[in-house]
């Protein structure tokens, strides 16, 4: 056994990681393994950044609004699509066109709560029924907004080149784009995470979420907050949508992949909460980044379910979710 | 747009006028192909265009020459959305056979959705052009039902192809025994890196690292990084076109550019070119054109104005060519007499843009198993056939 250096003798924790790779290399030596642990922690957070990002729109919605946003995942493509289209046409970095993707986003998203969800809120007798609606009223959004997707842009695979350069980090290897996407991710969590924790509107939407009929009582606009918190969201979805399109190829009628992977890191995180869609994305990101490295790339999606269902059993509400009263 | 605007109102004018209008000067021609769900990305790129394409050509040129009544047939067309389920697409073909009672039926989209309507097209009599299956059993096939003819070689062609090429590179000294592969974890993936597994071990390859991973696997890092590790002369991977680009953009970030490169379906799209540039140069994979030929010059160029963009080098111009061969068969015979057209067009020889196409036990042998990316175009370079190209080896290191 050459692997057997001193070195690892030093560290316990290297070790363990060495028996893990034991059938790949039997010289596996400290001076291997640390970049190996930075890889998978790098690449691990950046991907699980992008899962944040994803679903923190979708947790807002159905948080506070308590819409089941299905149509969620083409929010994100017609996004991803508005940035493929101001790159290509007019070579508008997708990073500037958040400025306008956002607030457009914003307008769209309060008119459709506006025009088709608020007919939905009107009518329900309790929030289980307003869950219900909205979860078939935003099904067939959802093929709305896909045909008018497919009717405009066709089928076809869409992608473009922006900012895939190599960044280093601690001598691991990033594309600059994903880790562009996970700053925007943090800054954004971390600054809607502060506005909803520190500001009057914030601490609103909070109560809207906690108990919609207690927060009347203390003169809170409940529909005016759920349409903002819903409209909120969507801004978040674009954001998504536009910064994912830097590293992805993605066609018009794939947005049902991102919905799932954002149920999944909604419900993980405890519905609702951005701090838990943040760390419930990051978990899922390392969790399938080291098992690619350490066992089977094969296994990531047997890997993302079952820490998916562990968390459901030790905390069935999410990592950050309040039991239901 | 107006494209599609045209074709629908060909299709409504068709509906509305029914089967009453005189037969004979009208061509009229269905088909069921997926325009929504996961195969619309594949059909809108290779199959669909191609139908659009063809039918603006003979339409423009006035229509097909019928003989036996001396005037020529316009198209008129019928189109159904499968919905990439094939209980739809056999609904919609049943329903084309038997109440819009279309002359022909043109194809859907992908092996399975082929392979599923082959039974129903051969009850019904209609020929049937299968491009985009690629079966290890269409031997067997044809000889149950005699209409069905494929066009894309067997799979275990394309693996043939892959290793003989890796072979006589090894053999010439410019690549080493270490292999690299990956595939995707569904049906694609574990059929072509099975075969290639067998391929690789018994032409005396070291596979130095060999692993799949799932369907639409958003972050492929791990699977270059470790291929990286294992230092490998050749990468190989059975990918789909999203994996395809995320597989060369993560090898591009970290700097892994193995002597060959080699990656599934969606390295023949324009897109590709598109996305990396100079960098495609050199990288190998599934497909291929002979972009010398005059008549693949101008297809590209043509279905460019047409549609607005390129077609991918792969299944594209032998769909069109596949179209020009039921054309001139229809010519030949001359009036719709589907059981004489099925005839010519297995023993045949036709004139298209990738060349003479004669079928032999009704599969095209022309079909290239790996292309390569040299200068602007993606050339054949195996089976060693006409137009062969000499493949760029080592990959030139990415821009």
């Amino acid at each position: 056994m050459p692997g057997l250096v001193p070195g690892i003798h030093d560290l316990t924790w290297c070790t363990k990681v060495k028996t893990w790779m034991a059938g790949t290399s039997p010289a596996m030596t400290v001076s291997q393994t640390m970049p190996l642990l930075i890889d998978i922690l790098l690449a691990g957070i950046v991907l699980g950044g992008m899962y944040a990002l994803i679903a923190m729109g979708l947790t807002l919605q159905y948080g506070v609004a308590r819409i089941m946003n299905l149509s969620h995942g083409e929010g994100m493509i017609a996004a991803a699509f508005g940035a493929h289209w101001a790159f290509t046409a007019f070579v508008v970095s997708p990073l500037l066109g958040l400025i306008v993707a956002m607030p457009l986003a914003f307008v769209a998203n309060w008119l459709i709560y506006g025009l088709v969800l608020m007919p939905l809120v009107r009518r329900a007798k309790n929030r289980a029924m307003l869950e219900v609606d909205s979860i078939l009223a935003t099904f067939g959004l959802l093929f709305v907004l896909q045909g008018i997707m497919l009717v405009v842009f066709g089928g076809q695979f869409y992608t473009y080149t922006y900012l895939s350069v190599p960044v280093d980090i601690f001598g691991s290897t990033v594309a600059l784009n994903r880790l562009i996407a996970l700053i925007f991710a943090l800054v954004i969590g971390t600054g809607l995470y502060l506005a909803l924790t520190r500001t009057r509107q914030g601490t609103a939407l909070r109560a809207v979420a906690a108990d919609p009929v207690a927060a009347q009582l203390v003169a809170i606009d409940v529909r005016n907050a759920s349409a903002f918190a819903f409209a909120l969201g969507g801004a978040l979805v674009a954001a998504g949508g536009v910064l994912v399109s830097m590293f992805s190829t993605f066609t018009a009628s794939m947005g049902v992949v991102f919905t799932m992977k954002a149920l999944i890191v909604v419900i993980m995180g405890g519905v609702g909460n951005l701090a838990g869609a943040m760390l419930a994305g990051i978990m899922l990101g390392l969790a399938e980044t080291a098992v690619a490295r350490l066992v089977d790339p094969g296994l990531t999606i047997a890997v993302t379910y079952a820490l998916f269902l562990t968390v459901l059993l030790v905390r069935p509400t999410g990592l950050f979710g309040r039991p239901a009263r | 747009m107006k494209l599609i605007n045209a074709l629908s109102a060909a299709a409504l004018a068709t509906a509305l006028l029914g089967s009453g209008a005189q037969a004979q000067d009208t061509i009229r021609i269905g088909w069921a192909i997926s325009k929504t769900g996961p195969f619309a990305a594949g059909a809108s790129v290779t199959t669909l265009p191609n139908y659009q394409v063809w039918v603006k050509d003979v339409n423009d040129a006035g229509g097909i020459m019928l003989k036996s009544t001396g005037k020529k047939a316009r198209i008129e067309i019928i189109e159904y959305d499968d919905r990439s389920n094939s209980e739809e697409m056999i609904k919609a073909v049943e329903r084309l056979a038997t109440q819009d009672k279309v002359d022909f039926i043109l194809p859907p989209w992908s092996t399975g959705l082929n392979l599923a309507v082959a039974p129903v097209l051969n009850k019904y009599g209609y020929p049937h052009l299968a491009v985009t299956a690629n079966s290890n059993r269409a031997p067997e096939m044809v000889k149950r039902w005699p209409n069905l003819t494929f066009w894309l070689g067997l799979p275990s062609e394309l693996i043939d192809g892959l290793v003989d090429t890796m072979s006589t590179l090894r053999r010439d000294g410019k690549i080493g025994d270490k292999v690299a592969m990956a595939a995707v974890g569904d049906q694609f993936g574990i059929e072509q890196s099975t075969a290639a597994r067998e391929g690789l071990k018994k032409a005396g390859f070291n596979l130095v690292y060999d692993k799949s991973y799932p369907f639409g696997t958003q972050d492929l890092q791990p699977v270059i990084k470790d291929a990286q590790a294992a230092a490998p002369d050749s990468f190989i991977a059975f990918s789909y076109p999203p994996d395809t680009i995320g597989l060369t953009d993560q090898a591009k970030v970290s700097g892994f550019s193995p002597k060959v490169f080699y990656v599934g379906v969606g390295t023949a799209f324009p897109i590709y070119k598109g996305k990396f540039g100079a960098s495609a140069e050199g990288v190998m994979g599934v497909g291929g054109s002979n972009a010398d030929l005059p008549g693949i010059k101008w297809y590209i160029q043509h279905h460019k104005e047409i549609i607005g963009r390129e077609p991918d080098r792969w299944a594209s111009p032998i769909t069109y060519a596949s179209l020009q061969v039921l054309q001139q068969a229809i010519e030949r015979v001359g009036k719709i007499d589907r059981e004489a057209i099925i005839r010519e067009i297995n023993t045949g020889a036709f004139d298209t843009i990738i060349g003479k196409v004669q079928l032999k036990d009704n599969l095209y042998k022309g079909v290239w198993a790996v292309g390569q990316w040299q200068g602007n175009d993606f050339y054949g370079i195996a089976p060693k056939q006409d137009g062969v190209r000499t493949p760029i080896v080592p990959k030139p290191a990415w821009q």
